[in-house]
């Protein structure tokens, strides 16, 4: 029997289980697929610090939310329309989160007392009505999964695991999603174990048919594709984005691109993925630790490769002397941020805004440097060809802002031409005719004289230098003009860089203004908001130092500006000490994002409900 | 090593590796003879000058790079392994060396020291030690004598002392060599030995801080006793030394014993003969712990080379070989190697 098919604009679906269960493998399918079916949409990965928790308990729960819809959507959705618990703690650590009368579907087989005991169940849930308000579908998930394995040769553990494509099988059925790209997936995954390419082939393709004959459903749905901007698209998260930005600033300079790192959490995954691409001469140097990874890329700054280097926090602290070297050499590098809850190890997977202080302030002596921030995965590509751009250009390091939720999430990337991206023309100083290594020309950059140029030779390092000449200098005037010029230096970059665009009109009566990875949740905010007829305006900050040179005459505008941030008010204090100006504080430091509905009940205590309607 | 600089290379004197800076070592400083010692053998590193860059960290001895007409670029404490690193990989037709000193190398930057040897990146360290902390004006160092009287130390000193030899043995080095600030040829040969290695290479300088360790190798450089301190490597020579080369090291299994050769019982055919190519790390190991040991002469020269691929070569022979496999990289492969689809 065909079963009715619903439409509907957009759904979010989470995906929970054990570590072990393969939830986010499942949640990058369901991804991969819904990318390809040309909805809009975003993730919200979320996983425990330890590798493999004990199974079952609460801290193993390893989560993957996705908001796809048939319109432009900014992220990974405020909560679950559905859940898919794969055992009891999952369900106890997602409900919260689950809209109300939200749908269950859970693993019936691992609801057994070992496991609601682990979960800190008194009683199981599926019996004691305390789910009543919600569309519990209990499915034996393991049982069936074994069930449709049976005549395999496989242990009874590889067959278990199977049922994490079962449930996604399901899950493909329900929101009318073709199987292929994920059939397709498996072959070559598991090219050299075809049992295990099979296994998971035959409980996907199961999952599916079960939702097709199975009378617990009656209903499908259908998320037509987006209608975004034309051309041609990839999915791709934060970090994929950050790595593929820096190679193409590599093909756009013709500089030779150049990682020092040292893995930690969230930022490895540049590293991992930069690994890949040797065909580009791209140079990844695992380091020994976060201070040779910096080293290591300001050697190669100074030899005339793109130098990056990523971290994180506990990392970025760690890199700060060698920051200031790179700083007082001038010499470009970026370092890329990818901030993660602190202090300390923190929360090493959770998502934070709070190294901006870290990134203005966190070094000794007057040490200003370029410092700009992605708002979305997507944007992490741009803004890693931005950071190349600015950091060859002014010689000068620049620190690249993003976070855990950026790196991790993904969404559609409109891939550009290579044209239309920005010129990052880099010409080395071959003439040694007039050279000193302190020259300046009008933007009062340096030149850039690499080895291996003959009659060039020159030392440089991290004492102090006469201005021009670059020779060491003790001379307190000449201390005092260098720190000026490399302050002023810095602030020449808003010369060339957008005015700050306000989205919103001059008569509304709230200027939001925001940095980072809060401009999703804010633009959902602000569409809601305006249906209510709330008069706000919106300000997203990409670059933090130097500020967009309006941005003054912005604040200026706006009696009430409110500034969402993911600290206890890291933006906040530079703007009212820079430009006295009071703001109104929303904060959040909980290791996740905003959501959507936490920015709009701001708007709405703020504009006191008098507003519009 | 490679030649193909040498046939242009122009005949180059000590004095175009001389920079204008005014050296402003203390007088009498161990640090002037290893400046005069590089200047002098420049130009025999087969190097072009330009492709030259001494790096260094921080530290009365990373104020080199400064007073050589070369590149140079001074940096942090303890991180100059890890900046040369950095330039080797970038470029590496580059010849890089590491100016660096007890503390800077041993110390602060002692995980970029034996990083680097675990790697055998292609550079070059000269390591001025003279056990102690000069710059700072008198702390002990990671090399200083255990009971070492300084300025951190009143009541001496209660950590041991590193062995620059045994850890840059153990870590990986893949050439060796010791030398002292008062034999100037001695310290140029090793200096165009080092700069002839593929490879890893550090040459170790026993150097006196005129200020706050004078003397700390006296008895190796006084004329009157340097012949019965100092043992002078040279491969497939034997073990011998004292003023009338009466005294030999023979192995009794694998203790190292000094013998006299004119007792009339020994001769110069028990001696151990040094195999600096000697694969086998145990006999570098014996030869690295004399200093270590009272009645053991100290060993200068090269101690050991043994050949291994480079980490820079590696990393580039790598990159070469991903090309003949994938082609050169190009943005739209970058960009479209994984699922895309259109929007019309």
């Amino acid at each position: 029997m065909a079963k009715a098919s619903k439409i509907v604009e957009d759904v979010t679906v989470r995906f929970a289980g054990d570590s072990g269960d393969g939830m986010q493998l499942t949640g990058t399918q369901f991804t991969e697929t819904t990318a390809i079916v040309g909805n809009d949409l975003s993730t919200l990965p979320d996983f425990p610090a330890e590798i493999r928790a004990p199974a079952g308990s609460l801290s193993g729960v390893s989560g993957f939310q996705l908001h796809f819809s048939s319109s432009e959507i900014q992220t990974p959705g405020d909560s679950p329309d559905v859940l898919v618990a794969m055992n009891p703690a999952a369900l106890k650590v997602n409900l919260p989160d689950l809209k109300p009368g939200g749908t269950i579907i859970v693993n019936t087989d691992s609801f057994d007392d070992k496991n609601l005991r682990l979960a800190k169940y008194n009683s199981n849930p599926l019996e004691d009505g305390s789910l009543s308000n919600y569309n519990v579908i209990p499915i034996p998930l393991t049982q069936m999964t074994m069930e449709t394995l049976k005549d395999m040769e496989l242990s009874v553990k590889d067959k278990e695991k199977c049922k994490n494509f079962f449930a996604l099988g399901l899950m493909y059925w329900m929101y009318n999603r073709p199987i292929d790209v994920t059939l397709k997936w498996l072959e070559t995954k598991f090219k050299n174990k075809p049992e295990i390419m099979e296994a998971n082939k035959k409980a996907l393709m199961a999952g599916y048919n079960f939702g097709e004959t199975t009378e617990i459903f009656t209903t499908r749905f259908e998320v037509k594709a987006a209608e975004l901007p034309k051309g041609k698209y990839r999915n791709i998260s934060g970090n994929e984005a950050t790595a593929l930005g820096f190679v193409t600033a590599s093909l756009k300079s013709g500089l030779k691109l150049f990682l020092g790192s040292y893995p930690i959490t969230p930022a490895s995954e540049i590293l991992h993925e930069l690994s890949k691409y040797k065909e580009f001469d791209v140079v990844t140097f695992q380091a020994e630790d976060e201070i040779a990874g910096i080293s290591s890329a300001i050697g190669a700054s100074f030899a005339g490769a793109l130098a990056i280097t990523t971290t994180s926090g506990p990392g970025f602290s760690l890199k700060s002397e060698a920051l200031g070297l790179a700083l007082i050499t001038e010499l470009p590098l970026i370092v890329v941020d990818v901030q993660r809850g602190g202090p300390s190890t923190g929360l090493p997977t959770k998502t934070e805004q709070a190294d901006l202080l870290q990134a203005f302030f966190g070094r000794h002596g007057e040490a200003p440097l370029a410092i700009i921030a992605a708002k979305s995965p997507a944007d992490c590509f741009y803004m890693a060809i931005e950071a190349s751009r600015i950091a060859t250009k002014y010689m000068t390091p620049v620190v690249l802002l993003t976070d855990g939720y950026l790196a991790m999430g993904s969404e559609p990337l409109r891939i550009p031409d290579f044209e239309e991206l920005p010129d990052i023309s880099v010409k080395f100083r071959t003439d040694p005719e007039g050279f000193y290594p302190y020259l300046r020309d009008e933007k009062l950059s340096r030149p850039w004289a690499i080895p291996g140029t003959p009659g060039l030779e020159h030392r440089i390092g991290g004492l102090e230098k006469q201005n021009i000449y670059g020779s060491i200098s003790y001379d307190p005037d000449n201390h005092e003009e260098m720190v000026k010029i490399r302050k002023q230096k810095i602030d020449n970059i808003a010369n060339d860089i957008p005015e700050l665009k306000v989205d919103g009109s001059d008569t509304d009566e709230l200027l939001i203004l925001s940095w980072g990875s809060t401009y999703g949740a804010i633009k959902e905010a602000l569409r809601n908001a305006r249906k209510q007829g709330y008069k706000v305006a919106h300000a997203h900050l990409t670059y933090l130092n130097p500020f967009p040179r309006n941005i003054k005459d912005v604040l200026d505008k706006y009696e009430k500006v409110l500034i969402p941030e993911l600290n206890t008010g890291q933006l906040a204090l530079l703007i009212k000490g820079r430009f006295l100006k009071d703001v109104i504080q929303l904060n959040k430091v909980k290791g996740r994002p905003f959501k959507v509905a936490e920015i709009e009940n701001k708007i709405y205590e703020v504009l006191g409900g008098t507003n519009g309607n | 090593m490679e030649t193909k600089n040498l046939e242009t290379k122009p005949k180059y004197t000590a004095k175009d590796f001389s920079s204008d800076v005014d050296v402003k070592w203390c007088p009498g400083c161990g640090d002037y003879s290893i400046l005069a010692q590089v200047q002098r053998t420049s130009p025999d590193f087969g190097e072009l000058k330009e492709n030259i860059v001494w790096v260094s960290g921080i530290g009365c001895s990373s104020r080199f790079p400064y007073y050589m007409n070369t590149y140079g670029f001074h940096g942090i404490h303890g991180r100059a392994a890890a900046i040369a690193t950095g330039v080797k990989l970038a470029n590496p037709k580059l010849q890089v060396w590491v100016a660096t000193g007890d503390g800077d190398s041993l110390s602060i930057g002692g995980n970029h020291f034996i990083h680097a040897c675990r790697k055998n990146m292609d550079i070059k360290i000269v390591l001025f030690n003279n056990k102690i902390y000069g710059l700072t004006k008198g702390q002990y160092s990671p090399t200083s004598e255990k009971g070492k009287i300084t300025k951190s130390s009143p009541y001496g000193t209660v950590d041991f002392p590193f062995n620059a030899s045994k850890l840059a043995d153990a870590a990986g080095a893949t050439f060796f060599a010791r030398t002292i600030d008062r034999e100037p040829k001695h310290m140029q040969e090793m200096l165009k030995r080092a700069a002839a290695h593929k490879g890893l290479a550090v040459v170790e300088v026993y150097q006196n801080c005129p200020i706050f360790n004078d003397g700390a190798y006296a008895p190796l450089t006084d004329k009157t006793s340097k012949e019965d301190y100092v043992l002078y490597l040279e491969h497939g020579k034997p073990l011998v030394f004292g003023k009338n080369k009466d005294k030999g090291i023979k192995l009794d299994g694998l203790q190292p014993v000094v013998i006299d050769l004119n007792d009339g019982k020994h001769s110069v055919d028990d001696c151990w003969v040094h195999d600096e190519f000697d694969t086998d790390p145990t006999r570098g190991f014996i030869l690295a712990r004399f200093i270590d040991m009272d009645h053991m002469p100290t060993p200068i020269g090269v101690f050991r080379q043994v050949h291994k691929p480079t980490y820079d070569e590696e990393y580039w022979n790598q990159v070469e070989y991903v090309k003949s496999k994938k082609g050169a990289g190009d943005y739209n492969k970058l960009m479209y190697s994984v699922n895309t689809w259109d929007v019309e």
